[in-house]
């Protein structure tokens, strides 16, 4: 049908041309947007296109990067056994920590917005401190193996053991602790994105809501406070995602790495091991694309379901 | 019963349905919790007040039985014998974390403006890719920046610390998702008295935008303040604070004490950044009570 082509041609021209005109039309837009893209594109843009095909090379820093095809990928998924652990690990403890940790991020961004004032920002303050910290010598002196740490002694105070438990060493207790500690550092940008939410709710809105019969907390925050929240809700989950799959520091500086039996190896770490450890960044890039898929995923997933939640 | 006292309700910051039994129960649950959360940066605090002998008691205490300020005093030290001033550190320090929180706000909140409330030919793929850039973390990027700043001749200056961490996706998701709330009609209106976008931006749009800008500005400062010269740079008088201190730590001769004295120390500036951002969202909402 050459008439349907041609009227499609025809209207792809006048689409470019419409296009243009736009952008004319927002040049303020293009300004306004400039200072920041300009930047982004130099440090973020350019460095990530150039690592997508580094996945598909071998390349050990000191030579330039060769072409392998798909050998990095097939090695990863047939061959590496420990990757595969890696995966188990990093979901389990993304399915722990990621959940728990956004329901805690609002819960007590909730719950502190309740306080007065004064007490918002004190307890704002205590829970996002952990955060800011970088405190693992505390955490390694709390669990530590030996009489000297904290829990240890306390236990064996109490009289419910009897010899120090090594927390950081025995592989049934290393993925744990691991996960107690990332608890607690988590309630960072989610945390803070909320409460901000939280002052951002116009007041009006609980006014007029108590006029119309709103009579608990819970009406108020079911009716009220989640609808208009969001934007801020999605923030929060998207950065609980990050957090939560490419957690690797906290074990690497609290369990030691590698560490036993590879029980707290997420795959970010294994990225870690290959990359910086035995220079084989083709391979630690196609590890780091693996991730990036499931978190591209796991974030689709989740937006759908924010939204239908939203609406 | 539908009789509301607005105006009382807002001067007495109350709402509806409010039960001052709740509330105390709010505040011991958060009690509690907070306690547990404060409990390990406590022990850090002690701990870099520890003499060194305290380290090693059994039952390991709680507090410091003789407090000193030796570890403080072990990491000044190490920092003095540096051929560089500690002044040195202190203003680059400074320098670059200032620069990077006012860059990264400014431009992150024009940005984000435009990317929520205007509709041009690539606004949407451009929405999209701060959130993959977001998910996107590989251990590659960073050789591929450092190659990047080589090319630009930026290796060993201050660009090198500064540049790669003003455009901040993050910075300009959370001030496009707070942004996106405003209502059109607002930003309508100010167009039809004549307004050009930076204006609306500046003037209307920022000004309600507070809360979300305050937190912009906490997770700025907080992460160009632990900003480190790492390999991109190498000359003793551009190095920041974060990495001399961290060398300090690591030579000291009670390895615990002054590790946690160096960490206790960064730990100030972030928390009284905080402080004050903090005090400002609550003090603005307090007096404006209701926007548009």
């Amino acid at each position: 049908m050459p008439d349907k082509d041609n009227i499609g041609r025809k209207s792809a021209k006048e689409q470019r041309r419409y296009t243009w005109l736009a952008v004319k039309r927002n040049k303020a837009c293009y300004a306004m947007l400039a200072p920041f893209m300009i930047f982004f594109l130099i440090f973020t843009v350019i460095p990530v296109v150039m690592s997508l095909p580094m996945g598909f090379t071998d390349f050990n820093m000191a030579q330039s990067p060769k072409f392998v095809g798909l050998s990095n990928y097939t090695t990863l998924f047939l061959s590496d056994k420990i990757f595969t652990q890696s995966i188990r690990v990093t979901i389990v403890f993304a399915l722990f920590t990621g959940p728990v940790s956004y329901v805690l991020c609002f819960l007590l961004a909730w719950l502190i917005n309740e306080l007065h004032p004064k007490l918002k920002t004190v307890f704002t303050l205590i829970f996002y401190a952990p955060s800011m910290a970088n405190v693992y010598t505390v955490w390694q002196l709390i669990f530590s193996g030996d009489t000297y740490g904290y829990i240890n002694s306390f236990l064996i105070n109490l009289g419910l053991i009897n010899s120090p438990i090594q927390w950081l060493t025995d592989s049934n207790y290393v993925l744990g602790v691991t996960i107690v500690v990332q608890l607690w550092i988590s309630l960072g940008a989610g945390f803070l994105a909320l409460r901000a939410g939280f002052q951002n709710i116009d007041r009006s809105q609980y006014e007029a809501g108590a006029i119309e019969g709103i009579k608990t907390r819970w009406q108020e925050l079911i009716y009220i406070t989640i609808p208009s929240m969001g934007p801020q809700l999605m923030f929060a989950a998207v950065m609980q995602i990050v957090s939560s799959f490419t957690a690797g520091t906290v074990a690497q500086n609290l369990v030691g790495f590698p560490s036993t039996d590879y029980k707290a190896h997420t795959i970010m770490t294994h990225a870690y091991d290959y990359g910086w450890v035995r220079y084989e960044m083709g391979y630690a890039s196609a590890i780091c694309m693996v991730l990036f898929v499931v978190m591209f995923v796991a974030n689709k997933l989740i937006s759908k379901l924010l939204s239908k939640y939203m609406d | 019963m539908a009789q509301v006292n607005t105006a009382r309700l807002r001067a007495s910051n109350k709402q509806a349905g409010r039960k001052i039994g709740g509330t105390i129960g709010i505040f011991v649950f958060l009690l509690v919790l907070g306690l547990f959360m404060v409990l390990p940066i406590y022990l850090a605090v002690v701990m870099s007040i520890k003499p060194v002998e305290e380290l090693f008691i059994f039952p390991p205490k709680l507090y410091a039985i003789e407090p000193t300020l030796e570890n403080f005093g072990q990491m000044f030290q190490v920092l003095k014998s540096n051929q560089v001033p500690f002044s040195r550190y202190v203003f680059n320090s400074i320098f670059v974390t200032v620069s990077v929180t006012i860059c990264q706000c400014v431009f992150a909140s024009m940005a984000a403006f435009v990317l929520a409330k205007c509709r041009f030919p690539g606004s949407k793929i451009i929405n999209s890719i701060i959130v993959v850039a977001l998910l996107y973390q590989s251990n590659v990027i960073y050789i591929m920046q450092y190659m990047v700043m080589a090319k630009l001749g930026m290796i060993n200056t201050y660009w090198a610390l500064i540049l790669p961490s003003i455009a901040s996706p993050m910075g300009l998701f959370l001030m496009r998702q707070s942004i996106g709330q405003v209502p059109d009609a607002m930003i309508e209106a100010a167009k039809v008295d004549g307004a050009g976008l930076f204006r609306i931006c500046w003037q209307v749009v920022m000004p309600n935008q507070k809360p979300a800008l305050m937190t912009l500005i906490i997770f700025a400062f907080q992460a160009a303040w632990n900003i480190q010269a790492g390999t991109v740079v190498f000359d003793e008088s551009l190095k920041t604070l974060p990495t001399v201190v961290t060398q300090a730590a690591s030579s000291g001769l009670a390895r615990a004490g002054v590790a946690m004295a160096a960490a206790v120390f960064m730990l100030v500036p972030p928390i009284v950044v905080f402080m004050i951002a903090q005090k400002n969202v609550i003090e603005t909402m307090a007096h404006s009570g209701i926007k548009d």
